[in-house]
Order: C-alpha cells, then sequence, then structure tokens
C-alpha cells in the first residue's frame, strides 16, 4: 500500500513538470494568433481577442493562470472549437483505447503461443518461418503495411471495410464498437495494423524466454517428476517468460494509444491521434497540453499496473525493492 | 536380478564437431536398498548415464545402444509417454544445484502436488496433505507453513530437502541421486547424506549416488563405481575399492584425498587432465597420465575382473605405495 502511495505521490510529481514542459515547449513553437484570427481583421479587433485569450500576459502568468485551473480540473477551453478540452480528448479516447487494446490482445494472443512454439522447436522449419515472418513484421514500415492491408483485403478481398468506425455497443455500462459484429469487422483492419510491430516483438521476446528457461534445470526436475508436456510449458515455462512481455506489453500498450496517429489517419478511425495532430497544426494550445497530461497520466498507470503484475508473476520481487 | 541393470549403455551427442561419446559401454547394476556410488570426474559421462536412465537425454544426444532394465523391464527406447509414467514414480532424480531445480515463481506445495497427481488418482487434498507429511519427513520444520513457501525463502540446505521430499513422494523404487551434495556447505551435506541413509533403509529404494568426491561415499555406498572418459574402469565394494584400489585411476583418486597425504607433504595428484571426449586415445584412456604404463597400454582396455586395466594384477601393493 505504502509502494502505491509512494508511487501516485511521484505521478502527481511528474505531472506537474510535464505540464510545464509541454506549456513551455508549445509557447515556443508559435503564436496562436497569427493562425487564429482572420487576416482581415482590424487592429483592435485582434487586441481584443488576445486580451480575451490572455496571450498578452508574459509567459510565466499565462502558466501559472493555467496551472490554477488545472488544479480546479480546468484544463481550458480549446481555441479551435471553444469547448473545454478535456471534454474534446476524452470524447475521442475511447475509440483509440478499444483501438489500441484490441491491437494489444492481437500481439499477445497470438504472439505468445507463436514465439514459445519457435522456442520449443529451434531450428525446425516451423520456427523459422515464425521468425522470418516476425522480422518482417518489424521491419516493414507500419503505413505501408495498413496501405497493403486495405488494398489486399478491402479492395482485392473485399473482405473488411475500407475505413472508419462501426456500431457502438454497450456491455456492463462501458461503450465500445467491440461489442457489435459490425464494430469488429471496422476495428479489424486497423487493430491488425497496429499490432503487427509488437506482435513481431512479443514472439521474439517469448522464443528468447523459452529457450533459456527451457536450458534451466527446474525444467528438467519438472521433467524428471513425470509432469506432462503441456503442463511443464504452461504452468513451468509461461510463468517464468512473462515478466519481460509484460514489460513490453505495458510500454506498448501506452505508446499505442499515444502514437495511434498514423494507423487512425489512414482508416480515418475517429481517436484522438486525428484531434492531437489538427490541434498542433493549429497550435491550439489547451487541447496540446490537455492530451499530453491525459497520455502522461495513461503511462503512469500502465507503468503501475506493470509493477504490480511484476510481483504477481515472481514472487521474488518485491515491491518495495521496486521503487528504485 | 538387479531393480536396475544397465548393460553396455552407449549415448552419443552429434555435434557439428563430430560424435561426443559422453557415455561409452557403461555396465552397471543396483538392487533394491542398495547404495551404489558412481564416481568420476566431470565429464566423465557419469551424470549422461543417469540422464539416460530417466529417459531426459536431450538434443543433440540420444541414447544409441545398449540396455536398460528396470525391474526387468527394457526401458531404453520406450516412447516418452510411457517414459513419462515412470518418471517421477518408480524411478525419481535429484539433481546437483537444489538453488535451480525449484521453479522459482511456484509454490513449494503447488510443485509438491502436481507431482502426486501427475502419476496417480487422488484428491487435492489428500495430495496436499501427503506432500505436507512428506516435507515434514525430511526434516523441514513446521511444514504446514513452508508449503505456502516460495523457493527463494528456503536455504540451500533445506531446498535440497525440499527436492528430495518430492523425489519420495511416490515412493519410488530407485533414486537417482546426482550430485546431490556438491553445492551445500560441508555441515549441509553431511546432514542431507544422512537422511537420505535413513530414507533408503526405511524404505528398501535403490539408490545411485553421482558424485565425483570419494570421500562422501565412503561410509555411505555399497559398492562403488568408477568411472573415467565415458567408461567404467573399476567397480567394487566399497571397503574393498577404498583399502585396495586396482586401477591406475582409482589409486591417484584415492591417493590425493588429502587425509591419506601426509601432514605437510606435497598432496599427490593426477598429472595432467582428462582427454578430450572428442580426442581420446586409442588404446587404454587412461595411458596418457598414467605411471605404469607400458607398449601394452596401446591396444583398447576390456573391463576384466571388473577393473579394465590388463596390468592390475602386476601393480605393486597399494598400502606399500602410501607408506
Amino acid at each position: 500500500m505504502v509502494f502505491v502511495i509512494r508511487r501516485l505521490l511521484q505521478a502527481l510529481f511528474l505531472a506537474f513538470v510535464m505540464s510545464f514542459l509541454v506549456f513551455a515547449g508549445i509557447f515556443a513553437v508559435g503564436n496562436p494568433v497569427d493562425i487564429l484570427i482572420d487576416p482581415d481583421a482590424t487592429q483592435a479587433e485582434r487586441a481584443r481577442l488576445i486580451v480575451q485569450l490572455g496571450l498578452d500576459r508574459p509567459f510565466h502568468e499565462q502558466y501559472f493562470i493555467f496551472l490554477g485551473n488545472l488544479l480546479q480540473g480546468d484544463f481550458g477551453n480549446s481555441f479551435v472549437y471553444n469547448r473545454p478540452a478535456l471534454g474534446l480528448i476524452l470524447e475521442r479516447m475511447p475509440a483509440t483505447l478499444e483501438l489500441a487494446f484490441a491491437a494489444i490482445v492481437i500481439a499477445v494472443v497470438l504472439g505468445i503461443p507463436l514465439g514459445v512454439y519457435a522456442g520449443l522447436r529451434h531450428g525446425s522449419p516451423g520456427s523459422q518461418a515464425v521468425m522470418a515472418g516476425s522480422i518482417l513484421g518489424f521491419s516493414v514500415p507500419n503505413f505501408w503495411q495498413a496501405i497493403m492491408l486495405i488494398m489486399v483485403f478491402s479492395v482485392m478481398l473485399g473482405w473488411f471495410p475500407v475505413s472508419g468506425r462501426g456500431e457502438v455497443g454497450e456491455f456492463l455500462g462501458i461503450r465500445s464498437s467491440l461489442f457489435t459484429l459490425n464494430g469488429l469487422h471496422h476495428i479489424a483492419l486497423p487493430a491488425i495494423n497496429l499490432a503487427i510491430g509488437h506482435l513481431a516483438l512479443v514472439i521474439r521476446l517469448a522464443r528468447s524466454g523459452t529457450r533459456e528457461v527451457q536450458a534451466q534445470d527446474f525444467i528438467r526436475f519438472a521433467r524428471a517428476k513425470g509432469l506432462s508436456e503441456p503442463r511443464i510449458v504452461l504452468v513451468h515455462l509461461l510463468r517464468n517468460i512473462l515478466i519481460p512481455i509484460v514489460t513490453l506489453v505495458g510500454m506498448s500498450f501506452g505508446g499505442l494509444i499515444a502514437f495511434a496517429v498514423v494507423t487512425e489517419t489512414i482508416f480515418a478511425w475517429p481517436g484522438m491521434g486525428k484531434l492531437i495532430i489538427d490541434s498542433i497544426r493549429m497550435l491550439d494550445r489547451p487541447v496540446v497540453v490537455a492530451y499530453l497530461i491525459v497520455i502522461v497520466v495513461i503511462f503512469i498507470i500502465l507503468n503501475l499496473l506493470v509493477d504490480l503484475l511484476y510481483s504477481l508473476i515472481d514472487p521474488r520481487i518485491r515491491l518495495d525493492e521496486a521503487r528504485q | 536380478m538387479s531393480l536396475l541393470q544397465i548393460t553396455d549403455l552407449q549415448t552419443h551427442f552429434f555435434t557439428s564437431a563430430g560424435v561426443v561419446k559422453a557415455v561409452d559401454g557403461v555396465s552397471y547394476g543396483v538392487d533394491r536398498g542398495e547404495v551404489l556410488a558412481v564416481v568420476g570426474e566431470s565429464g566423465s559421462g557419469k551424470s549422461v548415464t543417469g540422464l539416460s536412465v530417466m529417459g531426459l537425454i536431450d538434443a543433440p544426444g540420444r541414447v544409441v545402444g545398449g540396455s536398460i532394465r528396470f525391474d526387468g523391464r527394457e526401458i531404453a527406447g520406450l516412447p516418452g509417454h510411457e517414459l513419462r509414467k515412470l518418471r517421477g514414480a518408480r524411478i525419481a532424480m535429484i539433481f546437483q544445484d537444489p538453488m535451480m531445480t525449484l521453479n522459482p515463481v511456484l509454490r513449494i506445495d503447488t510443485q509438491m502436488v502436481e507431482t502426486i497427481l501427475a502419476h496417480r488418482s487422488m484428491t487435492r487434498t489428500g495430495a496436499w496433505a501427503l506432500s505436507r507429511d512428506t516435507l515434514g519427513r525430511v526434516g523441514i520444520p513446521s511444514p504446514d507453513e513452508r508449503m505456502r513457501g516460495y523457493p527463494h525463502q528456503f536455504s540451500g540446505g533445506m531446498r535440497q530437502r525440499v527436492a528430495i521430499a518430492i523425489a519420495l513422494l511416490n515412493k519410488p523404487d530407485l533414486i537417482i541421486a546426482d550430485e546431490p551434495t556438491t553445492a551445500l556447505d560441508v555441515t549441509i551435506q553431511a546432514q542431507i547424506l544422512h537422511l537420505m541413509q535413513g530414507l533408503v533403509e526405511e524404505e528398501g529404494t535403490g539408490l545411485v549416488w553421482i558424485t565425483h568426491d570419494l570421500s562422501v561415499v565412503a561410509g555411505f555406498a555399497d559398492r562403488v563405481a568408477v568411472m573415467y572418459a565415458g567408461e567404467i574402469v573399476e567397480e567394487a565394494r566399497t571397503d574393498d575399492l577404498i583399502d585396495a584400489p586396482r586401477h591406475p585411476y582409482t589409486r591417484g583418486l584415492i591417493g590425493s584425498v588429502p587425509s591419506r597425504n601426509a601432514r605437510g607433504a606435497r598432496l599427490a595428484q593426477i598429472p595432467g587432465g582428462a582427454p578430450p571426449a572428442l580426442n581420446r586415445p586409442e588404446g587404454c584412456r587412461f595411458a596418457p597420465r598414467c605411471a605404469f604404463r607400458t607398449d601394452g597400454c596401446e591396444k583398447p582396455q576390456a573391463l576384466r575382473d571388473n577393473v579394465r586395466c590388463w596390468r592390475a594384477a602386476d601393480l605393486p601393493d597399494f598400502a606399500e605405495v602410501l607408506a
């Protein structure tokens, strides 16, 4: 418990530092007034808008006003949409979350069995095929994979829709397109596209883990006990290769949420990625800042979950050691 | 008829550098209630022999010849699922490094109960109780609590006790112990040795004790088989072997035990090192290091009268050599 509280305090501090870096960074990028104000506007109108947005004040004042509002849960209004920035982001978040989630599930559910197989049957044609596929998976650029997927499976074969998000269903109070057939039909290609690179990594981690653990004495002892091969692989081996995989999945998941931009753009997926790209282009400071802070919080939560999972998987890891 | 009878066993490893004949024509037997010590240095093939019996030789290794009869039944070349039924049930094995033989992420009770359930139809509760009782038998205090512990919460000696308890769970007829005390402190070694001795006597289990340390087996084993470069060079009753070793290699081993040497004198040793497994001498494999070598040692040596040395009868009396 102490561990969790300590981590949450750290997270708070991190979020604070992040808010400053982001605010300063975007301040340096450019002046939103140039983009937001109609070039035909009079000098008086310009001045009025600048004052209204608070852009006439010096940097530190702007920052402290922003921070004060932030502490009250107010991320400010979007310059472009003139609506609360946080609301805009949270509106788009479920679409991105479900896409990232689907991608991670694909990567893990396919990646671990394939990797373990490649490790156990090291050197066999099947294993070599899996490894060759995984090299292809993370060397071929993501955007190109996306275009090829669309070309083959949507355009030529017509199996999947070309773009967009499907119908949204509700299950246990959660609204997601993962709960309708139409939704799953739509998410399949973008999720696969997002998953491929991570799938390749999971395969490689699972394979190297398997090869390493397989040579350990305790596996030989398990065999000497007369255990069945499935039990040895599923219980004795699998638990021991999970730590690096959990780490990868935790980091990937954050990355997928934050940087699903390319996939979202190609598949016209209405997630946060599209919003953030537009906001950066329009120098819509409140949205960019709010987005980055939300991402930081997501990363922090994921890291915390990964640390907690470690101690569940491997009893030798105690949480009070993990804080260093 | 012996409980385990290995005859002319050949276990080879097919590596890219060539065929390594790790076990090259080994024969030995052990009876119920009998302790056979297999002594040899690293690479002599003593562990590979044990693993061959268990059917645990991994690729690129393979048992290529000879016979392994267990309780009257040929088990060399049995299909995997048949061997699995024997392993952990009728033949158990204990390994050298107790820090490595227990799965670090599974609780002790999981690792024990699964051993029982793999071989017997028993309720989980029954298996748990049996496991706890066995843990108590090998001298682990408050077994009820310790059952729920993880391996890293045990010391090395305690872990080896757990491994022994696991080996005992299904009341095996034969236990193969591969250097089970080598990684332990001397005091713990003695405890484990004593424990095993008691258990074997109680149950009438056959025991193959693989070790590189002759002094460990002196007071413990009924018979000793000495291995060198993939072969058995001498086999005898323990007392006979220690008092009157016949093969020059065995003489060297016994002569180099520190307590045999006069205080302050230079420790006796066998010159040279064991031949590489891919390039062994044509004739007697020990000849290059042997003080009694003659021209006749150029031809391969057969095991005659339980010693693999054609000059065994001509060698000077061991007691005189020492004096």
